[in-house]
């Protein structure tokens, strides 16, 4: 690990007045410090962000909860509100990672977390993620836990994340402070970018912001599931995994948010797959529609290829539990 | 720094880059902490922090100096093994004993999770009291990995405490 300078922030508006380009906050830092053993990432300075009073889950007035950047996936999970209201975001949550993980992993370090793609990590490989311009080992390499959608040239790195895709189902707000002092409120839909020609710029944070909360607004109608599908039945990251929430009234699907990992640079959503299902009665030419809708465009690079088979069925299944359909 | 370890204050002045692993290993001589992967991944140096399981190597010592930490040498030892280690010797629930500080450490701060009513990744229910039968044992335990696949016999005396204690 090469070394850094170290502060530890008393509050947020310490934390981002202390922090500059060549900055990472660091919470839980289960992540960043792996990443940093390997020299994958080589900040500058640490902020230590992890004594702050943002650990706290709170009432919204309009019926949501505010989550404070710092509480640990475990304690999201184990909220009894979130338990009761937000089913899709525990479930998530307990899909992911292992015991001790989720008990250091922060909230907003998970929006955050970074792809696992085997090149990334591996700094004898060509990566335009880690160094810009130096080419993808991915493309053709091993790219059996790659992207499908949303790729570019450049990367065809997934998101990693079980929490964020709920998230993105859910529709939360992401509340930042900025270097000078402006608060922002991010809708997930806006937080994340493809990678483009830019694939180390992951979020549309400035450098220096912080995120200091996370809203969920009040719970949506319907049931909410989340399907992992995995190599192995725990502790591993996803190939395919769906978020849903679905409504059915007098016998049609009155409601629908789906959300994908591991197809994507970010959790995938496409209001497409939701409006092949809205105004439906559940079935399985209905449910086979969101799939089209879903795997328009996609693509496959050699060794992901059963990535397309596996999100049309994993969404299908998903649909069905949803939607109480038989068919 | 100073750092307080199964209840006792220690002082020690490390590298900034230095785990929490490597502090009480490399600095303090409390060896019975184990490092495997060093990356997260295989549970062998977990400790309890504030009550709570983590890895200790992925997290730095000076962001724990306030903090309440316990490693095995703070559960028991072989004048008095507390009722896990004595289980982890009746199930015969290790081979070469490298991940069973880390197995002990984490099924003691599980243990109280599931006291705690928190659900997992099994649990049929997000709501109500927690079994610790073998698939929830299995689940909760999946972020600690015996070289030797031991676990039935790690299950069997995880179980057998659990039960005991419930």
């Amino acid at each position: 690990m090469k070394t850094f300078d170290y502060a530890r922030a008393d509050s947020p508006e310490a934390a981002v007045a202390a922090a500059d380009e060549e900055t990472r906050f660091i919470a839980g830092g289960t992540n960043l410090l792996d990443l940093m053993k390997l020299q994958v990432m080589t900040p500058a300075k640490l902020v230590d962000i992890s004594r702050l009073d943002l650990n706290r889950i709170e009432d919204m007035d309009e019926g949501g909860l505010r989550i404070g950047a710092l509480v640990a996936n475990s304690d999201l999970a184990a909220d009894t509100r979130v338990r009761s209201r937000y089913a899709v975001l525990s479930r998530a949550l307990l899909a992911g990672a292992s015991g001790q993980l989720r008990n250091k992993a922060s909230t907003g370090g998970n929006l955050l977390q970074r792809t696992r793609c085997y090149y990334f990590y591996d700094t004898a490989s060509r990566c335009n993620k880690r160094e810009p311009g130096s080419g993808c080992d991915a493309r053709e390499g091993f790219n059996r836990i790659h992207a499908v959608l949303g790729t570019s040239e450049q990367c065809i790195a997934t998101h990693p994340g079980d929490m964020p895709v709920a998230m993105r189902a859910l529709d939360v707000v992401i509340v930042t402070l900025k270097k000078d002092g402006d608060r922002r409120r991010i809708p997930i839909a806006d937080f994340y970018r493809l990678p483009g020609d830019t694939p180390q710029i992951e979020t549309v944070l400035y450098p220096g912001e912080l995120i200091t909360h996370v809203e969920l607004p009040p719970a949506p109608r319907g049931r909410q599931i989340y399907r992992k599908v995995r190599d192995r039945a725990s502790y591993a990251f996803a190939l395919v995994s769906v978020a849903g929430i679905a409504s059915v009234e007098d016998g049609r699907i009155a409601s629908a948010a789906l959300a994908f990992g591991g197809l994507a640079h970010m959790p995938w959503r496409d209001p497409a797959v939701e409006a092949a299902l809205i105004g439906q009665p559940p079935s399985t030419e209905a449910f086979n529609a969101a799939a089209d809708a879903l795997l328009t465009g996609a693509r496959g690079f050699g060794h992901n290829d059963f990535k397309l088979p596996l999100a049309r069925r994993t969404l299908i299944a998903v649909l069905r539990d949803l939607t109480g359909d038989a068919s | 720094m100073q750092f307080t370890i199964n209840g006792q204050v220690h002082e020690a002045d490390v590298d900034i880059r230095t785990s929490l692993l490597d502090l009480a290993r490399e600095h303090l001589g409390l060896t019975g902490s184990k490092k495997g992967c060093d990356h997260g991944q295989c549970g062998a140096c977990t400790m309890i922090v504030n009550g709570r399981r983590i890895n200790s190597c992925l997290t730095l010592a000076v962001m724990h100096q306030d903090d309440d930490i316990v490693t095995i040498e703070g559960l028991g030892g072989p004048d008095a093994l507390n009722p896990l280690q004595r289980a982890f010797v009746t199930h015969d629930a290790f081979q070469c004993g490298y991940c069973t500080p880390g197995q002990i450490c984490s099924a003691t701060a599980m243990i109280e999770e599931a006291r705690m009513g928190w659900p997992s990744h099994v649990s049929e229910r997000l709501d109500g009291d927690v079994i610790l039968d073998n698939d929830e044992i299995s689940e909760r335990m999946s972020g600690n990995i015996c070289r030797c696949a031991a676990y039935p016999n790690i299950v069997d005396a995880i179980r057998e405490v659990a039960e005991a204690g419930a």
